[in-house]
């Protein structure tokens, strides 16, 4: 029997970056808040010092701050009449794992969604007829708007000091920033941090061809900064290593450098770390989830956590099966299409290219994600999609530098893999290399979801979460147009030699493509067609939030974080002013 | 054509400069002392092999052979840098091997097994350090029915064929897919030339000389306008340096 503990005011379960904002929110709204974290606590001043975290192997290889396969996976298979199998090792996506979550090893790339993505159905129906949109296309609109989300994208811009250049202020269009971006109230917090050459090499060539280049809009600040909950993050040092680990100087935002510095000095907040929840217990006649039953895997010991309220912030498969095994909304039934927990799982459909240049000396380990320049005049809404027969885009960036050398190599096709031969071309080619990508939408379609697998099991013994996913026709019809867009801008830049990388037919979980995942519990107007409202309550546990994006109703041409911390905040700004005075379901549909 | 006995010198030579290094550095070498002084061209199996070798972690002699070997025909020494066994890569996939990853650690490993397809991804219930040890008894007696030796005793052309039909996926090996094997075999042997010399590898940071990688401390931020379409030039330091 689990022991039973004394009811608190609030359980997060997850503190990535959407547990650490409700943590924070509803501490300073005068709750006591447990934090349940699976992996360790992430202190930057220890874990994440020079010199150790200079370490391509540790980190970039053998995934240092990726989750525990061994306790608890996903399987796999791309089409319903498959056998799904375990993904036994990470490969094509790397969720994070410990106290800042996937949050601490991203690249940073810091995006909002445009005003057209939030209601998506709505508006391919209006621009191009409500028949153009085909029947396995299970997208659908938001239940929020651009202006409305506005103010907390600010918020979560000054939480996080990102750096880059605003496009659209107020309705202004400012030129040198991304001018298809929707109205911001504000500038961006810190200003672009240094640009490669690479990305300003693409810049001035997509500039020639009439494109809208732009800086990277990146979560690290530019110079030392003060963020909205008094932290102070350093300036980024341009050392190469940002993806797929943390950041020495705490300039790269992420919940334990932005929020828990704050949160750890709050009397009302109390992290428990190595905690495994397993299940909500959920009383399905009051509507309300009562406890959360968790194993603390430093003692072994099962407990029950009464809450009043329960936040539900891990990653999209963990939200998506902590639903499935507490019996709390309706799965969705791929044969019938009903049901909706589960539904509307969507990846980010990335395909790139890289270039030589003879000429250039690009200091290859040099840099960071943000020296990148993009355009995004392919994106969802920004083009017309008349007669192209498939919808979605996504935008596009170049680079060169922050790579390390153990993967940050490449030279021209055909080259060979081993020997001395491999040897001069590596080393003819290492200082000249720019490398592009495309960072797709992916159009949710009846036959990707996620349910539960018959046959594999959990460290707890509980059934792994499966997920069942291809590449779409039109997904790929999308990658393929912008890749031959991107190819003019390539070809322009006037490189010595070009490689376009498509992606294959079916998607596979091996090579490293995106973490995006999203979709599973998404949000949406009414109980039939969503797991959660727009405030991300659920309709069936009026006491439960689900936060991340698993709530995401497709996934859209961008990065999906900056809508994840966005709507983290909307939602506590919801839960502070109204669901505590009142609680109760917020919309009722 | 060169022909076999100019490699094996070749391999031989490496051999004592490693000898001198491994002194150094004091960790365990791959090439004993006593081969480089054997007669030049011998094709003896024992005159290669790592009698010698101190404290191996997991690895036998047969398969420290085999990992020198193939290490040496990806990382051939040239003007460019050492050989892959003098680079210290055989120690780097012992100590792989040895930890937590070799030992499967964060990998799920639970039943049932199936083959899957590729767009699955490994399948099998065998650590990295078991592979390895499937994977090179299975790729020597493939080798000893096609050119009748193991891999670290055939000569430079021979090797190198073999692995070509490991990386083609033509080698007729039993049981283990070959082209897999290859690609895990050059991810290591490369992972072990291009990390940091932490782990046992990348001696003399000779990989980092040889492309021009600073390695730490990687701060930037001063450089990276001064440095713009010119390259940066410094002495790479590694992990160890700062420690």
């Amino acid at each position: 029997m689990a022991v039973k503990l004394k009811e608190v005011d609030a359980v997060v379960i997850g503190m990535g970056w959407a547990g650490a904002i409700l943590a924070r929110e509803l501490t300073l709204a005068g709750l006591t808040v447990v934090g349940l974290e699976r992996g360790p606590d992430r202190r930057p001043a220890e874990d994440f010092a020079l010199p150790s975290i200079r370490d391509e192997l540790k980190y970039q290889q053998r995934l240092e701050l990726m989750s525990d396969n061994s306790i608890d996976t996903v399987t796999f298979r791309n089409r319903p009449d498959q056998l799904a199998l375990p993904i036994r090792r990470w490969g094509a996506f790397l969720p994070g794992q410990g106290v800042g979550g996937t949050g601490n090893h991203w690249s940073a790339m810091h995006w909002r969604f445009l005003p057209e993505d939030f209601r998506l159905r709505t508006h391919l129906g209006e621009r191009y007829g409500v028949n153009s949109i085909p029947a396995t296309m299970s997208i659908q609109d938001w239940p929020l708007t651009y202006d409305e989300l506005e103010p907390y994208y600010d918020r979560f811009d000054k939480v996080c000091g990102v750096s880059g250049k605003a496009g659209n202020l107020k309705g202004r269009k400012i030129e040198g920033g991304n001018v298809f971006e929707g109205a911001r109230s504000n500038e961006y917090p810190n200003k672009p941090v240094a640009a490669s050459e690479g990305g300003l090499m693409f810049g001035a060539a997509a500039g020639s061809l009439g494109y809208h280049p732009f800086p990277a809009p990146f979560s690290a600040a530019s110079a030392a900064y003060k963020n909205l909950y008094g932290v102070t993050m350093g300036a980024c040092q341009e050392c190469g290593f940002c993806d797929r680990t943390a950041c020495e100087a705490n300039a790269k935002a992420s919940a334990v450098t932005t929020i828990m510095p704050a949160l750890r000095q709050e009397a009302k907040f109390e992290l428990r770390t190595r905690i495994f929840a397993s299940k909500l217990i959920y009383d399905r006649a009051a509507k309300r989830v009562t406890s959360v039953l968790y194993t603390d895997l430093k003692t072994g010991t099962e407990y029950e956590q009464p809450a009043n309220l329960v936040v539900l912030s891990a990653f999209v498969f963990t939200n998506t099966h902590m639903l499935l095994h507490s019996g709390i909304g309706q799965p969705y039934d791929h044969a019938t299409g009903k049901g909706v927990v589960g539904k509307n799982y969507c990846y980010q459909f990335e395909a790139g290219a890289a270039a030589l240049f003879p000429d250039k000396e690009l200091n290859p380990y040099m840099g960071s994600p943000g020296g990148g320049r993009m355009i995004d005049d392919f994106n969802g809404p920004n083009f017309d999609h008349t007669g192209l027969g498939f919808f979605g885009g996504g935008y596009f960036v170049a680079a060169s530098g922050a790579s390390p050398p153990i993967g940050g190599r490449y030279v021209p096709p055909g080259t060979p893999a081993w020997g001395s031969q491999w040897k001069r071309e590596t080393v003819k080619w290492y200082y000249h290399s720019v490398r592009f990508n495309t960072q797709g939408s992916v159009y949710a379609h009846r036959d990707n979801y996620m349910d539960f697998d018959p046959v594999y099991k959990d460290a707890l013994g509980r059934p792994l979460l499966r997920v069942t996913y291809n590449a779409t026709d039109n997904d790929h019809a999308m990658s393929r147009y912008l890749l031959s867009k991107l190819e003019g801008i390539i070809k322009a830049m006037g490189p010595s030699h070009y490689e376009m990388r498509p992606r294959p037919k079916n998607f596979s979980v091996v090579p490293y493509q995106s973490t995006h995942n999203t979709g599973g519990t998404m949000m949406g107007s009414n109980s039939r067609n969503s797991v959660v409202n727009r405030y991300l309550q659920t309709w069936d546990a009026h006491n439960l939030f689900v936060m991340g994006a698993s709530t995401y109703p497709q996934q859209h041409g961008y990065n999906p974080t900056g809508t994840l911390g966005a709507l983290a905040l909307w939602s506590a700004d919801k839960i502070r002013t109204d669901y505590l005075k009142n609680p109760g379901p917020l919309v009722h549909a | 054509m060169p022909d076999d006995s100019i490699a094996r010198r070749d391999f031989l030579k490496g051999a004592s400069a490693a000898s001198a290094s491994v002194a150094l550095l004091s960790v365990p070498q791959t090439t004993p002392a006593k081969a480089a002084d054997a007669p030049v061209g011998v094709q003896s199996r024992d005159s290669s092999a790592p009698a010698q070798a101190q404290g191996w972690l997991t690895l036998t002699m047969d398969e420290v052979s085999f990992f020198s070997a193939v290490a040496d025909s990806m990382i051939p020494a040239d003007e460019l840098s050492a050989s892959g066994t003098d680079c210290g890569i055989p120690v780097f996939i012992d100590r792989q091997l040895a930890g937590a990853w070799g030992a499967g650690a964060r990998m799920y490993r639970a039943g049932p097994f199936h083959q899957g397809l590729p767009e699955q991804g490994y399948q099998l219930s065998l650590t990295p350090r078991e592979y390895f040890a499937v994977g090179i008894r299975a790729a020597n007696d493939w080798t000893r029915r096609t050119f009748g030796k193991e891999i670290d005793r055939l000569g430079p052309v021979e090797r190198i064929a073999a692995l070509k039909s490991m990386e083609d996926g033509s080698a007729q090996i039993v049981d283990i897919d070959p082209k897999e094997f290859f690609q895990r075999l050059l991810a290591i042997t490369m992972e072990g030339f291009f990390s940091d010399p932490l782990y046992g590898g990348n001696r003399n940071k000779a990989s980092w000389r040889m492309l021009g990688f600073p390695g730490l401390p990687a701060t930037y931020a001063d450089k990276i306008e001064e440095y713009r379409n010119k390259r940066y030039v410094a002495e790479p330091q590694s992990i160890t340096d700062f420690s």
